[in-house]
């Protein structure tokens, strides 16, 4: 199984939707993330509690983001920690080239990074004669089938055991097959232990980034993100400006929050808490750590104070394990980096609403999502926003190609809604004639074509509720 | 709705029907009339409503939304609750009127109406305090909360609590019942194919309650689903609860 592949988001779709097997693996996964979440915040006055303060402690840092940034470089400096600023992935990737030609580092190990796939930084790094190898489980297992993460905590999640199991045993050396997660796991690590003590260099991702301290916090359950961190001599950590938080404090809430709602644990295995490269008296750590802090575009997200909020992301997933979309189209119809929910309001913010316009109404709005995000995105508030701006009519935009989706069909369908529904004597009119003639329509026409694929047609009543109150005598006013 | 503070019963209301329900459902309008004045409550429906401005407000063209939801607020000028046979159009008036009439001469009297406006069931429930005597057959049902009345309005409980008080009516409920059954307003058409996924497998859903009916609040969630009850030839119907509890009580 690949990818769906298609133009736009309706096409990718439309693939994954035939895709039974696909369809399952996203189902089942998600019915499982939704209950062992439900079970972590089954306390209603707790959730509402924390959530409130985890959205606080983001809106805070993001209120104070560039006097934030400028104390975590000075602290993460003072603690060794060379610190590079990326405009954009191109920047982001030649910083991480130099720091490794420099070393004349060839191999890489990787702790996840949804930054990293932001920059596409596995092509870019072996274009260049670097190998990058994917150490977390799910990103293993999609690097080794060609692909691209499905979401953003459980990469593979498109994937069954025994599409795994068929694929471990077509690309690694003398894998006995098995469909057993345990002794399937086992063949990995027996693989990436190797690899991690022999890589030039580790890199990850970062969770926090605590200005007060210049601290880098990294939570992960497998201990590959601590390898990766502790085992190669070179550490290059990757990270979006928006990930500071102001105090060491601020970590805990949030900690509790990502865990529970991502994968419904209380907490994970490892919290690793990353203060500098090893000193003089330490016996491991490397000896050079590296953070390379990534804008691509989220100057401009932060530059409005409605876009600003989609940079409280934790990155937790929530929003997608609960979307009726991405529940059943996955993760790669998306066609960004960040699919559900988060994708939807991130990647045409990030890059642009000509490729990416048709995300933000690929949702029923149910707000799902919203009811879920630890931290209170208006996630629907956005969609809506971003529609507008998708349509050209936004008052003002600030979106990257605001106005690119716009239709002069579609605002001349719009300018006649209007003109019907504000026009009492008009909407008269127009629901007798509907009332009269409208089951007439047949059902090839666009949008009652699309309607009818799978439902009747809407039947207009014989009178409307306009005229059965009057015929009632109801009082107008 | 958590936290809503809710007035006494009043004398008179002021009823906005929606678009769908004027146009496709006119008979859950006059069931939800019927269930306020039987509780002594005088229904005024000011004959300049059409609609609430969602379906624009959805698509990018606020401007437009703007303009005809201003045609709404001003036809709601008297301190009396709106009550709305609709869990989406209500949200729509009170959680976005404010927010598209910010800094327009209209934000007051739209901020005043938002604070105003009940969907059906939450009104029958914490201002109206109905009691029903069912009258009805026994028979086994399902229901379909929307997204909106839901997420938006914070009505959950109040339609299932009417339902249970019906002597005669065995409620299921839907193993998913508070995921969305692909309605969405313009996304059913925008986005058909998952549209099409997600009310399939609404319908499958009920039909495993084995209900004779799915009773829903929102006519947008009863058009799309009783549609594809009825493109596959199902034997479950679809009502809105306003209909439903009025046939069963009088």
């Amino acid at each position: 199984m690949s990818a769906p592949s298609g133009e736009t988001f309706r096409e990718r779709a439309g693939v994954a939707l035939k895709d039974g097997e696909l369809r399952a693996n996203f189902r089942r996964a998600m019915d499982g993330l939704m209950g062992k979440r439900a079970a972590q915040f089954a306390d209603a006055d707790e959730w509402q509690r924390l959530r409130e303060l985890g959205e606080s402690i983001r809106r805070r840092a993001l209120s104070k983001l560039p006097d934030l940034l400028e104390q975590l470089e000075e602290n993460l400096t003072k603690n060794g920690i060379k610190v590079h600023w990326a405009e954009t992935v191109e920047d982001a990737n030649q910083i991480v080239l130099g720091i490794l030609q420099e070393k004349n580092a060839k191999t890489v190990v990787k702790g996840k990074s949804m930054v990293s796939e932001e920059m596409h930084l596995n092509d870019f790094l072996g274009r260049h004669g670097i190998r990058a190898l994917e150490a977390d489980l799910g990103e293993y297992i999609v690097q080794m089938a060609g692909e691209t993460p499905s979401h953003i905590i459980m990469p593979a999640i498109h994937k069954n055991r025994k599409q795994i199991a068929r694929l471990f045993k077509e690309q690694i050396d003398g894998f006995t097959y098995t469909e057993d997660a345990k002794e399937m796991t086992a063949a990995a690590r027996a693989e990436l232990r190797r690899e991690f003590y022999e890589a030039d260099a580790g890199l990850s991702g970062v969770n926090f980034a605590v200005a007060e301290t210049g601290t880098l916090c990294l939570v992960e359950n497998e201990g590959n993100g601590r390898m990766c961190t502790t085992v190669p001599p070179l550490h290059i950590a990757v990270t979006g400006i928006d990930k500071v938080i102001e105090k060491l404090e601020d970590a805990p809430p949030l900690f509790s929050l990502l865990t529970r709602s991502a994968t419904g644990q209380p907490v994970t295995t490892y919290f690793n808490m990353i203060s500098g490269p090893r000193s003089a008296t330490d016996r491991d750590g490397p000896e050079e750590v590296h953070l390379v802090l990534l804008d691509n575009g989220r100057t401009r997200i932060y530059a409005d104070a409605e876009t600003r909020r989609s940079l409280q992301c934790i990155r937790c997933g929530a929003c997608m394990n609960h979307c009726p979309v991405y529940t059943r189209v996955g993760g790669h119809a998306y066609g960004g980096i960040y699919p559900g929910p988060i994708g939807k309001i991130l990647t045409p913010q990030i890059d642009g609403i000509g490729q990416y316009g048709d995300l933000p109404s690929a949702s029923s709005l149910c707000n799902a999502c919203v009811e879920v995000c630890p931290v209170k995105i208006p996630i629907a508030q956005v969609l809506v926003r971003l529609r507008d701006e998708a349509a050209g009519h936004c008052s003002r935009p600030a979106v990257k190609e605001s106005g690119a989706k716009k239709s002069a069909v579609q605002d001349m369908v719009w300018s006649g809604w209007k003109w019907m529904h504000e026009n009492p004597g008009a909407y008269k009119f127009m629901s007798g004639v509907l009332t009269k003639t409208g089951n007439l329509t047949p059902a090839t026409v666009p949008l009652l074509k699309e309607w009818t694929s799978v439902r009747s047609k809407p039947k207009f009543a014989k009178k409307t509720l306009h005229q059965l109150a009057k015929e009632k005598g109801l009082a107008d006013e | 709705m958590a936290g809503r503070a809710y007035p006494q019963k009043p004398d008179a209301v002021y009823f906005f029907g929606t678009c769908l329900v004027d146009l496709f459902y006119p008979e859950a309008g006059m069931a939800g009339i019927e269930l306020l004045e039987r509780e002594g409550i005088k229904v005024i429906f000011p004959q300049g409503q059409s609609c609430c401005g969602q379906p624009a407000f959805n698509s990018g063209h606020r401007d437009e939304a703007r303009a005809v939801a201003a045609a709404q607020v001003k036809l709601f000028p008297k301190d009396m609750p709106v009550v709305l046979p609709s869990g989406s159009c209500a949200g729509m008036m009170r959680k976005h009127y404010p927010e598209l009439f910010e800094g327009h001469t209209l934000e007051e009297a739209a901020i005043n109406l938002s604070e105003r406006v009940f969907e059906l069931t939450e009104f029958l429930v914490h201002v109206a305090g109905v009691k029903l005597q069912d009258k009805g057959e026994p028979v086994r049902v399902t229901w379909h909360g929307s997204c909106h009345s839901q997420r938006e309005m914070g009505v959950l409980d109040e339609p299932k609590s009417l339902l249970r008080q019906l002597g005669n009516v065995e409620l299921v409920e839907l193993q998913r019942e508070k995921e969305c059954c692909g309605f969405g307003g313009t996304f059913s058409v925008k986005q058909p194919e998952i549209s099409a996924a997600m009310v399939t497998d609404k319908t499958e859903d009920i039909e495993r309650t084995e209900a004779k009916k799915v009773v829903s609040g929102d006519c947008g969630c009863l058009m799309n689903i009783t549609g594809a009850l009825e493109k596959k030839d199902s034997a479950v119907s679809g009502q809105h609860i306003a209909q439903f509890i009025l046939e069963r009580t009088r």
